[in-house]
């Protein structure tokens, strides 16, 4: 086998690992984050810090009893957790973890697939989670699941316009798709004071791109304020038939469709992977060579880029714990007459800057 | 159209849900939003619930009726179970009807403790009311901070009684026992820090935009039909109802101590949450003024026939040990006459019509329950609204489920 193929595979486990471990994780840290917002302890008994809590409740969710209630239509009851589950393990392939590395004369860039179509693989791929939430409410045949995929289609669609059209503005100033790309523009100084740089981040120059993206993704992963297709306790949500396994199968795509979330705005928004201020110098310090230097190097952006990464998960931890619910109609106005003119107004402030050759 | 068909259309309900093609939705009375046991039947167009009818009754317990066939002593602990999240003062204006049927004046320190554990009440029944409510609308946090000051005032409730939610505290003509050494110190520490919190929950969710968007202007009840509808407290005062039964019919010591009334004129979500939230620093207000006021004295009246015969009596004498037999055996005799005995409960006017035939039970024993009055304008309140606004109007008016069905 080629080193290619070895490299495939290998970055194709990590991903997948990192991406399944992120369930267990965001669950233990979401809880243990209320209770400190809230003032309380949260989960502390099982193991150490109470890590071990989910790995209690994920074998108390594969040892229940799998009940297929009458009513339901039991095929696509069955395939709905799939349906959601599959495009949000397959999202994360194309975000760059780290900077390529060269291998036996091999360039090998740093994630799953390296697509030249780039970020919209991803909003093509994350659009079909809600095939899966449609489903479930669907087959559920329960009023409430159905008033809960109502709202997560329509709120879906929606938001995913303006989501795109936040990104458009970075597109048009780095003229490409690919994420890889997009990240190693990111890396050039944008303004210097001194020894201050400000890079060429996408926060700083599309700010009000990032806070359409950063909205939109909010509703795209269904977490407070826009939770509505769940909305606990006005409908229970479209999974309100759904137990054990399954059920758990709802949360875990939606622990990882807030970690793929977070990736793209990392990526897109706050350089990727690149090195954390501080990082680049303690690199420059320790006088590697050769191929040790390009792999200590890739640790350390694999550790920047995970740390951007905690600081997005813990931003969703944060919001869902201090912010009240919006209403149904209220997030479509939202949505429609917010977010949509703002980013539409976005691109064409940028178009004219970039024609003018300011950005 | 035949002419049968035609008529039928003419004859049409507007009140039938069950008319047309609709989607009928059965929320409860098992759903999150449906706080203790109740039923919103809503007939559904996409969201909006075009019209809907309540449904209670999931916890009747018979209360009434059993205070037909329990001695006056026997009954206390029944009124623990009416509105629940303030049991004191349920207990409290039970013991006060009773004792104005037998003309029985109590101590002024019964009066004052009385006084502290009411408002304490009122305070835990309002933190809850308006946490729920946050809770409905998905603010979590903003609950859990309320419900440590709740929780500390229930310490506070237990170390006079020895229990936390049913507290079954006052006894007719006196208290179950007196308060503990420097209780009312505590009690004022309590209260500052609750006022703290308070100022904390107002900083972090009065002015926020989503809380405002989904509170004002929704679940409205104009002034004029909160009184067609029998509205009384505080929903009635978030509609301009300038009513408080404290301040009109002051009975205890309320006409001895300062507090203001305040009310809302919009009469709607967040026109009550804001009257809750004031009435909480209303009722702190009157805790420190009572707690100063407590001196030591006895805690029980000197009728012989209401009071329960001191321990060391029952035990080292005959007389007392009878009479402590008769008096949980058999009860002691109410004159003949009735009463209705009403106060400002958490919710607004509880009352108990009691009426005696002159023994030791009651004749008819009628409670009144606020939240009846206000769970049947919840329909009128949610129609033309959201699913989710309907779940918010339900938290706001705060009907809780074991005093309504009593």
């Amino acid at each position: 086998m080629s080193v290619e193929w070895v490299a495939v595979l290998a970055k194709t486990g990590f991903v997948i690992t990192m991406l399944l471990s992120v369930a267990p994780v965001m669950n233990w840290v979401e809880r243990r984050g209320a209770g400190f917002i809230q003032i309380r302890r949260g989960p502390n008994r099982v193991g150490p810090f109470g890590l071990l809590q989910t790995v209690a409740d994920a074998v108390k969710f594969l040892f229940k009893e799998d009940r297929v209630p009458a009513h339901v239509s039991p095929f696509y009851y069955f395939i709905a957790p799939i349906v959601v589950l599959v495009p949000a393990c397959m999202t994360f392939a194309v975000i760059p973890f780290a900077g390529p590395i060269t291998i036996a004369g091999q360039v090998i860039p740093m994630q799953a697939a390296d697509l030249n179509v780039g970020f919209l693989y991803i909003f093509a791929i994350a659009s079909l989670g809600v095939y899966g939430l449609i489903m479930g409410g669907w087959a559920s045949n329960n009023s409430f699941s159905i008033l809960g995929s109502m709202r997560s289609s329509s709120q879906m669609i929606s938001y995913e316009i303006s989501l795109a059209l936040s990104v458009v503005g970075l597109v048009m100033i780095h003229s490409t798709v690919e994420l890889g790309q997009m990240v190693k523009l990111q890396s050039e100084a944008l303004l210097s004071f001194g020894p201050i740089v400000i890079p060429r981040w996408g926060i700083f120059v599309q700010p009000i791109g990032f806070l359409v993206f950063l909205t939109a993704v909010f509703a795209e992963t269904n977490r407070l304020p826009f939770d509505l297709p769940e909305g606990e306790p006005e409908i229970v949500g479209y999974h309100v038939e759904y137990g054990a396994m399954k059920f758990a199968t709802f949360m875990m795509a939606e622990y990882m469709n807030m970690a793929v979330a977070s990736g793209l705005a990392v990526t897109l928004f706050f350089g990727g992977y690149q090195l954390l201020p501080g990082m680049g110098t303690v690199l420059g310090a320790l006088h590697l060579q050769g191929s040790t230097q390009d792999w200590i190097r890739v640790l350390f952006e694999i550790i920047s880029f995970t740390v951007k990464i905690a600081f997005f998960m813990w931003f969703f931890v944060w919001v869902r714990w201090t912010l009240p619910r919006f209403r149904y109609d209220q997030l479509m106005d939202l949505g429609w007459r917010v977010m949509f003119p703002l980013s539409l107004a976005n691109i064409c402030v940028t178009a004219a800057l970039v024609y003018k050759g300011w950005v | 159209m035949s002419d049968t068909k035609y008529k039928s259309v003419l004859n049409r309900d507007p009140d039938d849900l069950w008319e047309d093609s609709r989607a009928i939705v059965n929320i409860g009375p098992i759903h999150p939003a449906m706080h203790g046991a109740f039923r919103l039947v809503a007939k559904l167009n996409g969201e909006t619930i075009e019209n809907s009818y309540g449904e209670f009754g999931y916890t009747h317990r018979a209360k009434e009726k059993m205070g037909e066939n329990r001695t006056y002593h026997q009954y206390i602990v029944y009124t623990d179970r009416m509105n629940y999240v303030s049991a004191m003062i349920n207990n409290t204006v039970y013991a006060m009807a009773v004792e104005r049927l037998m003309g029985i004046e109590v101590p002024e320190r019964t009066i004052w403790i009385r006084m502290v554990c009411s408002e304490m009440a009122r305070v835990i029944d309002h933190l809850v009311c308006v946490g729920i409510n946050a809770v409905d609308i998905g603010a979590f946090s903003y609950f859990l901070y309320g419900f440590h000051e709740r929780e500390e005032a229930y310490t506070l409730i237990e170390r006079l009684c020895g229990s936390r939610l049913t507290t079954s505290f006052t006894r007719i003509g006196g208290l179950m026992a007196d308060a503990p050494e420097g209780w009312e110190k505590d009690v004022k520490a309590w209260v500052k820090r609750t006022r703290k919190t308070i100022d904390e929950m107002d900083r972090l969710l009065t002015m926020n935009r989503i809380w405002q968007k989904r509170t004002i202007g929704v679940g409205v009840i104009t002034k004029e039909q909160c009184i067609e509808y029998g509205f009384s407290g505080p929903n009635a005062r978030g509609s301009g109802l300038d009513v408080d039964l404290r301040r009109d019919q002051p009975c205890m010591f309320y006409k001895d101590v300062e507090f203001d009334v305040p009310y809302a004129k919009e009469g709607d979500i967040f026109s009550r949450y804001l009257v809750r939230i004031e009435e909480i620093r209303q009722s702190l207000n009157i805790i420190t003024q009572c707690a100063d006021r407590i001196k030591p004295g006895p805690i029980w009246c000197e009728d012989k026939r209401v009071r329960i015969p001191d321990k060391d009596v029952v035990y080292n004498t005959m007389e007392g040990m009878i009479h402590h037999f008769k008096f949980f055996m058999t009860g002691f005799e109410v004159p003949a006459g009735e009463t209705y005995t009403q106060f400002e409960a958490a919710n607004g006017e509880f009352g108990f019509y009691i009426v005696s035939k002159g023994s030791s039970k009651a004749h008819r024993m009628r409670v009144r329950g606020p939240s009846f009055w206000h769970f049947q304008a919840l329909p009128l309140m949610v129609r033309g609204l959201k699913v989710a606004d309907m779940v918010a109007t339900f938290g706001s008016i705060n009907v809780i489920a074991g005093e309504i069905d009593r």
